[in-house]
């Protein structure tokens, strides 16, 4: 497991948003968004994360780029670094690492700005490339993502839906980031367009390495992509592993019921379909024990006081359920080595 | 920066001139529709087949907008069986939500109007023809025989009347006549239970703002429910929602159609859906159907290219392909649509014959009809 090349760790994280109210607008509650997501994602590879809306994915995913204030608790390390103890000028320059696209192309795009200058900005705030080598760079990112050069004049509002996520993709991709978190980045598109745009960022990874963190709830789609995926219900993991694995073989309920939701594009298909009772709980007061019990078809007296652990079924299979209790091995902490980084840093 | 006479590029002095001579035809139409006292003979049709809920026959829906007349719907016709489930995909904009407005004639006035077609819908006894009905007549037959599930459950709930109140509404207008207040209380809470809330009377006294988007979503179809309508025009139902709580809207729609016998039209552009709702698939692209049959034919044998693509660009879970496929280009702007195939520039198996006129329908089945070349006899079709 060393030996493995591992271009972020994410270890017991945490985020909490206070609700404030009553006299004085004192904090009387959190919303736990994340609430403890452990992870390692190897370089060059694709991670999904699927779950419901409202689940933490997105939270998570802004967390582990530090775009949502402090965190909570735990540690996110990139490329061996804790990324919440570095300097501002630290991070500036570790912002062209890593980079995200956003949800929906219609508001993440300054509607005043031509598309040149929304994708050239930040080259030109982080020196990327010499002030002659400019404008030639700016063609070449967009050439990458299937634009034409003639589009640098014009606006936002000018263009497709399609076309917009592209200029999202040529936004991240001009800083030549090693990291890119997709926060569902073909949601917001029509199914033959959304071929096309993950498409191109199949090819984008191929072509310079790129490792993507792809949050998703089209469970279809994050098949496709991903090496590895892990499934987020309330904040937390349920189960982690190699996405083969994890759908041909789903062993958490929860997983279980997501997967026989989808709808399958063939009349004659047989539906064994698990029925979800009600809606996920809210965050602000999560269930007691396993967080899933309240709509959990095999739900044990167990399950309503004792947290579970998270065990290890097949090499590289995680998941987080009483129901496994005498299989696989109890894995106290996948990334150990974080808590030295995170000691070392402490001590300076 | 100047502007550039490029491509779409309009002058003040030309967009002016195509505004007043939009204005001469939707002042002429608008006119025809606000008449009063309009005799019933004069929208009373005959269904063509008595089997039919609702037939709709080449309707042609147009917006008059100031850049050019867009051909929202330009030639859709198909047929929605009594208590059968017709899907209707395509890509956003291709005409499926305007067809469904046409059919509720709940189109932007006056800029969108149904220019041709007729859409005839079954009441028993007699039939009327939708695009003729005055506005009156038509508030008695929404509701009552036709109504609407909408898209977003989120945006079509009123957020200032809670629950019971909003359902009530339609109870009263549509069917209140000697009903008490008591009457429609219980009404209420009937269909509330029946679209699968359990806590219904605390749900009837909530605002829309205290409910998840799928107890939305079930509060709309009770709503829609509330009269027993005939038929149920479901637009976008379950595309707000997550797959789990999707999961259960689709099982609630499927029971509900088989107790109160209606017809659904299920407007979405998601196959997987489709494949499991539907009994009829109807394909639209640029506002025209290019493929109509059952289910089973569609999927297993679906015979335009665009209908092809579109099933071989969505991923599916465990089928694994290392590159899905595209479809190449673009949708045709819809204020200058060729003279020749809408889908030929961006087809793969076009032939020589594509570049002629618009094709018919083939018929490949008794059902199954599809509007390509590649399907002639004298072109190597099938029939």
């Amino acid at each position: 497991m060393e030996n493995k090349d591992y271009i972020l760790q994410v270890k017991n994280l945490k985020k909490y948003f206070p609700i404030k109210g009553g006299m004085f607008n004192r904090v009387t509650n959190h919303v736990k968004a994340v609430d403890g997501v452990t992870f390692n994602l190897e370089r060059g590879t694709t991670m999904g994360l699927v779950g419901e809306s409202g689940c933490g994915k997105t939270t998570t995913g802004r967390t582990i780029l530090r775009l949502s204030g402090d965190k909570t608790d735990g540690a996110v390390l990139f490329n061996g670094k804790e990324v919440y103890d570095m300097s501002s000028k630290e991070m500036r320059d570790l912002r062209t690492e890593m980079q995200i696209i956003f949800q929906d192309p219609f508001s993440s795009l300054q509607p005043r700005m031509p598309i040149g200058e929304i994708i050239g900005e930040a080259v030109r705030e982080h020196n990327i490339v010499p002030k002659e080598k400019y404008e030639e760079y700016i063609d070449e990112v967009m050439a990458n993502c299937g634009l034409q050069p003639f589009h640098k004049d014009r606006y936002p509002h000018e263009f497709s839906g399609g076309q917009r996520q592209r200029i999202c993709i040529a936004r991240a991709l001009a800083l030549n980031p090693e990291f890119i978190v997709c926060d569902e980045p073909v949601s917001a598109l029509d199914v033959s367009i959304q071929a096309q745009i993950i498409n191109l960022l199949k090819d984008l990874q191929e072509k310079y390495k790129l490792t993507y963190l792809f949050i998703s709830h089209d469970l279809s789609v994050v098949e496709h992509i991903s090496d590895t995926v892990g499934v987020m219900y309330l904040g937390s993991l349920v189960e982690y592993g190699e996405t083969d694995d994890i759908f041909k073989n789903p062993l958490h309920p929860y997983t279980q019921a997501l997967f026989s939701a989808i709808p399958i594009p063939d009349p004659k298909a047989e539906q064994n379909r698990i029925v979800l009772e009600g809606a996920i709980p809210s965050p602000a007061n999560p269930p007691s024990g396993c967080k899933f019990h309240t709509r959990c078809a095999q739900c044990m007296e167990k399950c309503k006081t004792e947290v579970p652990i998270q065990r290890e079924i097949e090499p590289g299979h995680y998941v987080v359920c009483h129901l496994y209790e005498n299989q696989g091995t109890i894995v106290e902490d996948i990334n150990a080595e974080v808590d030295e980084v995170v000691v070392e840093s402490t001590e300076k | 920066m100047a502007k550039k006479k490029g491509e779409g590029y309009l002058s003040a002095k030309e967009s002016r001139r195509i505004a007043k001579e939009n204005r001469k035809i939707t002042d002429k139409l608008e006119k025809q529709h606000k008449r009063k006292n309009v005799p019933e003979e004069e929208y009373r049709t005959k269904m063509h087949d008595f089997n039919n809920s609702l037939e709709i026959d080449n309707l042609h829906t147009y917006f008059f907008s100031d850049v050019g007349v867009v051909k929202a719907v330009d030639g859709v016709s198909f047929n929605v069986p009594l208590g059968k489930t017709v899907g209707v995909v395509g890509e956003s904009g291709c005409g499926k939500s305007v067809t469904s407005l046409s059919i509720m004639q709940l189109l932007q006035r006056p800029q969108g109007q149904i220019v041709e077609g007729e859409i005839r819908l079954n009441l028993g006894k007699k039939a009327y023809d939708i695009p003729k009905v005055p506005i009156e007549a038509m508030q008695k037959l929404r509701g009552n025989h036709i109504s609407m599930i909408f898209q977003e459950p989120m945006t079509s709930l009123n957020p200032v009347f809670r629950i019971g109140e909003q359902i009530e509404e339609v109870i009263a207008l549509h069917d209140g006549e000697g009903k008490t207040e008591a009457d429609m209380k219980a009404r209420t809470l009937e269909l509330l239970e029946m679209v699968g809330i359990a806590n219904s009377e605390g749900v009837y006294s909530m605002f829309p703002h205290e409910l998840s988007g799928g107890m939305r979503q079930r509060v709309m179809i009770a709503i829609a429910l509330a009269c027993n309508p005939k038929v149920i025009i479901a637009d976008e139902p379950t595309t707000a929602l997550d797959v789990t709580i999707q999961a259960q809207i689709l099982d609630l729609l499927r029971s509900l159609k088989d107790r109160i016998n209606s017809s659904i039209v299920l407007i979405t552009h998601d196959l997987g859906v489709i494949a499991e709702m539907a009994d009829f698939v109807v394909v639209m692209y640029a506002g025209r159907v290019v493929e109509k049959g059952t289910a089973e034919e569609i999927f297993e044998n679906p015979a335009h290219p665009y209908t092809i693509g579109l099933m071989a660009s969505k991923p599916v879970v465990g089928k694994k392909v290392d590159k899905l496929y595209s479809i190449p280009g673009k949708v045709p702007n819809p204020i200058n649509m060729p003279n020749y195939c809408y889908f030929k520039d961006r087809c793969e198996m076009a032939i020589e014959p594509c570049s002629g006129e618009y094709p018919c329908f083939v018929k490949l089945s008794d059902t199954h009809e599809v509007s390509c070349y590649r399907h002639y006899k004298d072109n190597g079709g099938e029939e």
